[in-house]
């Protein structure tokens, strides 16, 4: 039961990295991205292979954080006047291309076998408290990406960002360069989920392409629309709830008098399905009425 | 005389023979504008004569199919539209523009270019006070620009929620706050309850009386008169006629080209 609750923690950390990087770009600066599970394969990618090339694992993490930043930014510069649909089309079909890639090129991750025996960072320090010790380094990770996030958003820059969400025009007529502020809140979303990618490698110590599908673009994407896109608690809540719901489902399913752990599996999807359409209708209604 | 023949060969800003076609219409041909510095020239002609995309390539928003554009002798088609703000051409928007989620008085303050709290820098731990001091500038700055077109007491209210005529007095708080060389106004007071024109045309001498040169698109015919020096008529793309408001109030091409011409 405890172990089951620390892992809970560890993956709703992760996620809610995930999702706050999605909130940076999308609910401040209004990019949309359906691709965030690129620069999350790319951290874990990243700090998967340099870990096991014996580099420190806090290095492992700035690495991957820094080459998902640069990613996002050469995503952010190919796209500069797009439409918010198109960007969405885009960045779903670069989530898929980087998910290829990772598939078929055997030199970067052996291909569909993927990496195993990824080192995890002190261990042998905790003993079996080692599932403790990492979900509280993952935690730590968290706040200084919430924090950060937070800063931001009271911060000049913060309006800034809200500025070109709200119309970007406006922006370029003021004599601000609109392309260099969505460069820089892309990357800086992509950068926090190739950090969260660090820790999910090191996590699991075993990653390969299928584990990042498309499909966890949308779970953060909902986690973002859950939480009231630009809300940072929020988007920690709705990360929250995204994780319970997907992780949860092992524990729940000894309480749950009906159904075999197939069904209840593809209930949970259709569970967020029905929160997705629920928040989006809701929302829908308020942004037509303004 | 020598300083008036001076300013006529060396306009502030210069259109050349410009040229913008959507698909095959020819929406601006061969429009030459000279607009003298320190003017308020008006910019009128009937619906669809190009005015409003005359002011879109000047600003960099629309890029011309032909001709040049200059500025203070500088050649400036061709650079994009933020690069072109800060040479100081300010435009504000015929349909106001307003940042609907912002507050009124954020929507002046978002203004000042290189805000220190606009970088990466300004996030970190010691960044903070020297953000507070310059947000402490800018706001009163903004506050100020804000009374003088009698926003202030909108200043804590999301910008969406302002009434037509204040989301117009915003679009040219804006161009205020920019500091601007010359202000493109496009339409300021269409849509703008009458009461409220007074105000806005006193809004605009101030801009004026501060150095800026001020060229204005307006159909109120009233307003013209009265704020400009100069006007030119715009007509199926190109420049029909320009001169004093009074002059071309007598032309009968210029009533020919808004009423059609006499069978």
């Amino acid at each position: 039961m405890l172990d089951f609750l620390i892992a809970i923690v560890t993956f709703t950390a992760i996620y809610a990295m995930v999702s706050l990087g999605l909130n940076l770009q999308w609910g401040q600066a209004g990019l949309v991205n359906l691709g965030q599970v690129a620069f999350f394969a790319t951290g874990a990618y990243t700090a998967a292979i340099l870990t096991r090339a014996n580099v420190p694992f806090l290095w492992a993490i700035l690495a991957a954080a820094a080459l998902a930043a640069v990613l996002g930014a050469l995503v952010a510069l190919i796209t500069p006047h797009l439409r918010e649909d198109y960007l969405a089309i885009v960045t779903l079909g670069f989530a898929e291309l980087v998910r290829l890639i990772l598939l078929n090129e055997k030199e970067i991750g052996n291909g569909p076998n993927g990496i195993n025996a990824i080192p995890q960072p002190l261990h042998g320090v905790a003993g079996a408290n080692y599932p403790l010790l990492f979900a509280l380094l993952t935690l730590a990770a968290l706040a200084a990406v919430f924090l950060f996030n937070e800063r931001l958003r009271g911060a000049p820059l913060g309006r800034l960002l809200r500025a070109i969400r709200d119309d970007e025009s406006v922006v370029a007529s003021i004599g601000k360069s609109v392309l260099a502020f969505k460069v820089e809140a892309f990357s800086l979303g992509a950068a926090m989920a190739g950090a969260a990618g660090a820790f999910y490698a090191a996590y699991l110590t075993f990653i390969a392409p299928e584990m990042f599908t498309a499909s966890v673009s949308i779970y953060v994407l909902v986690a973002v629309l859950i939480g009231k896109r630009g809300s940072n608690f929020g988007t920690l809540l709705g990360a929250v709830f995204v994780s319970i719901l997907l992780e949860g489902s092992d524990f729940i399913k000894d309480y749950i008098p009906f159904g075999t752990g197939v069904q209840i599996a593809a209930f949970r999807i259709i569970v967020m399905g029905a929160v997705l359409m629920l928040v989006v209708l809701a929302r829908y209604r308020t942004m037509v009425e303004s | 005389m020598t300083t008036e023949l001076l300013n006529v060969s060396m306009p502030e800003l210069e259109t050349r023979h410009l040229v913008k076609r959507f698909g095959g219409m020819q929406a601006i041909s061969d429009c030459n504008l000279r607009i003298a510095g320190g003017s308020i020239t008006g910019l009128i002609g009937p619906n669809g004569a190009g005015k409003s995309t005359v002011f879109s390539m000047i600003s960099g928003f629309l890029r011309s199919d032909g001709g040049e554009i200059w500025f203070k002798g500088r050649r400036i088609d061709g650079l994009p539209a933020h690069r072109v703000a800060r040479l100081g051409i300010i435009r504000t928007f015929q349909t106001p523009h307003e940042l609907r989620e912002l507050s009124v008085l954020e929507n002046l303050m978002v203004v000042p270019r290189s805000q220190f709290g606009e970088s990466l820098a300004g996030l970190l731990p010691f960044g903070g006070r020297r953000v507070r001091k310059e947000e402490h500038e800018i706001e009163e700055r903004a506050i100020a620009v804000l009374r003088t077109v009698g926003l202030e007491h909108h200043a804590q209210h999301r910008a969406a929620d302002l009434s037509g005529g204040q989301k117009k007095l915003l679009e040219i708080a804006r161009c205020m706050m920019c500091n601007p060389k010359v202000a493109l106004l496009d339409e300021p007071t269409a849509g703008v309850n009458p009461s409220l024109i007074n105000d806005l045309m006193e809004v605009i001498r101030v801009l004026h009386n501060g150095g800026v040169t001020v060229v204005i698109i307006e159909h109120n015919m009233n307003v013209v008169m009265r704020l400009c020096g100069h006007v030119v008529v715009l007509d199926r793309g190109a420049v029909m006629c320009e001169g004093t408001p009074d002059s071309i109030q007598r032309d009968e091409r210029v009533l020919a080209a808004y009423l059609g011409s006499p069978p």
